[in-house]
């Protein structure tokens, strides 16, 4: 027990890296091999059931859901990784002020943190989309606009446990200033908590933008996203056809899945001390 | 004592917080590209006299400028008039008074399905850890908190609504009912409830597990072992108990997830809700309603914090005795 039990979980990260190079190589291959034309219907082969020639079937448009869901994977991701680039961006700076200045800035950075953090984040997020026109970059940016504060957190307290180090007091003591601590010190050594940030926002985003797509206020309609697929799929459900909004979902759920258990390999492996007392 | 300080400490945060959400959604609409006027006047729009739009626009006050529209849109929040819903075309208050008690049902089912469900089936993993039944709950559990809840939703209706036909998919009543009776109305909160506590029951069921595991480690948990105490006793009455105290806290700190979660549970089971109708309003670019919504969802989660924090004054009697640390 003891000695198979670390082989799992080597086991379960290496299926989540698979996954997850097999699906960003399909999201960056398969468009280049297929074109999808959006606007394309085909009523002949409408609702059709998965089969060898569609192995996801046909939605009620007779458009083909493996297809269209790996288009809407690739939006879905792009549209997911700059809003995770952006908000880590604006939390990391916010963090950075707050950590590094201290005091009265501190404190009120931490009690706006406070503030987005008690808003119902799809709800903020409804209302932009909503008083700014559906598009991509309404979608990015009421994400980035709500989720800075995980970053904002993560990097203020990175900062305060830097700003004690010897290397900090050396540098002070060699008259650095306080702009080239923070660029010099502060940011390489937050570089990796950074990463996984902005690596852990990402299926978050996507959740937010296949949230609002679904809801009919995220991607303009006709384009191929999960969000929107559902949302369509939704519709011919009553009629039997689960598969137009199955497999978008399941293209929502298995990164999301794989990301976080790697996500969880790579703080076990940061901290192996913390796994082997705790044994979680 | 205690208790004056946590509401007074809370009020500080709360009131300004309002006011800066508040200010915000108008400082928003006042830079939204959308004309609410040609939004309400839809087609006729084009064919209306610019005199005439220019008359409506006067009369909603949107040629004020942006502080003046806010203080307004305040002063007659105080005196309780909330506005006209423009896509309604009914007073505000009268269509949250109408569809809040719906949601408030659904949302209180799930809640209380939910910790029921998962206190304990996350004390049952920690208990049998590692176990195949461990395995199963918390893989689930995983794999849940991956999965978007609307799509949960299509499934659960997919299961039971199509495939089964044991439940509507969907509504309050049956569309050939006029009016709502018990039975009729019991069978449709069904998907909606459950579908809620489980999509949002599975942080808390790792989370009491998580909790659990670690208490059995303690000094206590082993002494209650060794002066010969029931294994149901020691779980339930010294393990479970305290590992209970942070969840308080955790769970005012969900509110926003439990918003979420009924906005798009309402959504996907056309519940007459005012989550639903929240996405309905942002639909139609309905700002008044919009506005009165998003204010009732953040008064929400106020109280949602306001409630733990006095709760676990009630739970903590280090709390209780000696006040905040």
């Amino acid at each position: 027990m003891a000695l198979t039990r670390p082989l799992r979980k080597a086991r379960r990260h290496r299926l989540a890296l698979a996954t997850v190079a097999v699906l960003v190589l399909a999201v960056v291959l398969v468009p280049l091999i297929v074109r999808l034309d959006q606007q394309l219907v085909d009523l002949r082969s409408a609702g059709l059931p998965p089969s060898p020639a569609h192995p996801f079937g046909t939605d009620e448009v007779g458009r083909d859901v493996l297809l269209r869901s790996i288009y809407g994977l690739r939006v879905s991701l792009l549209v997911g990784l700059t809003a995770a680039v952006v908000s880590v961006f604006i939390g990391g700076l916010v963090g950075l002020a707050a950590g590094t200045l201290g005091g009265p800035v501190d404190r009120l950075l931490m009690r706006v943190v406070d503030g987005f953090n008690s808003l119902p984040h799809l709800l903020f997020g409804v209302f932009i989309v909503a008083l700014f026109a559906p598009s991509a970059t309404a979608v990015v940016v009421s994400v980035s606009v709500t989720h800075w504060t995980t970053a904002a957190r993560i990097v203020r307290s990175e900062v305060l446990s830097l700003r004690g180090r010897p290397f900090v007091d050396a540098a002070i003591s060699g008259g650095s200033s306080r702009l080239r601590i923070v660029v010099r010190h502060f940011v390489p050594n937050l570089a990796p908590q950074l990463l996984l940030a902005t690596v852990l926002m990402v299926p978050h985003a996507i959740w937010h933008e296949t949230a609002l797509s679904f809801l009919g206020l995220g991607m303009p309609p006709h384009l191929a996203s999960l969000g929107n697929m559902i949302n369509d799929g939704q519709r011919s459900l009553l009629a039997g056809d689960w598969w137009s909004s199955l497999f978008p979902g399941l293209l929502i759920l298995v990164p999301t899945l794989a990301v976080s258990s790697l996500a969880q390999y790579v703080r076990d492996r940061a901290n192996p001390r913390w796994r082997s007392e705790l044994n979680l | 004592m205690t208790w004056a300080r946590i509401v007074l400490w809370r009020l500080a945060f709360a009131v300004p917080l309002l006011l800066a959400v508040t200010f915000g959604m108008f400082a928003l609409a006042m830079a939204s590209p959308f004309d609410p006027v040609r939004q309400y006047l839809g087609e006729r729009a084009d064919m209306t006299d610019p005199q005439i739009m220019a008359d409506i626009r006067a009369n909603w006050g949107l040629d004020r400028p942006l502080l003046e529209q806010y203080t307004t849109w305040l002063g007659n929040l105080l005196t309780g008039d909330l506005g006209e819903s423009r896509s309604l075309r009914l007073p505000v208050a009268q269509v949250i008074g109408e569809r809040l008690g719906w949601t408030l049902l659904v949302v209180g089912c799930a809640l209380v399905l939910m910790l029921a469900a998962g206190l304990a089936i996350g004390t049952l993993a920690a208990w049998k850890r590692d176990s195949w039944l461990d395995r199963l709950v918390t893989g689930t559990a995983f794999t849940n908190e991956a999965a978007p809840v609307f799509w949960v939703g299509l499934l659960a209706i997919w299961i039971f609504s199509v495939t089964l036909g044991w439940l509507p998919a969907g509504g309050l009543t049956d569309a050939a009912s006029t009016t709502v009776t018990l039975p009729d109305l019991a069978r449709h909160m069904v998907l909606p409830v459950v579908v809620l506590a489980f999509s949002q029951s599975s942080w808390l069921l790792l989370f009491v597990r998580e909790s659990v595991i670690g208490v059995l480690r303690e000094d206590f948990v082993t002494g209650a072992r060794a002066r010969g105490l029931r294994e149901r006793t020691v779980l339930l009455r010294h393990a479970l108990r305290s590992a209970l105290l942070p969840f308080i806290t955790i769970m005012g700190a969900r509110v926003p997830e439990l918003v979420t979660g009924a906005m798009l549970v309402e959504a996907v089971f056309s519940w007459p809700g005012v989550a639903g109708t929240t996405i309905k309003a942002a639909l139609a670019v309905d700002f008044p309603l919009l506005a009165a919504l998003t204010l009732l969802a953040t008064l929400a989660v106020v109280v949602g914090n306001l409630v733990a924090d006095l709760a676990y004054t009630v739970a903590d009697p280090r709390v209780r005795v000696l006040g905040v640390s």
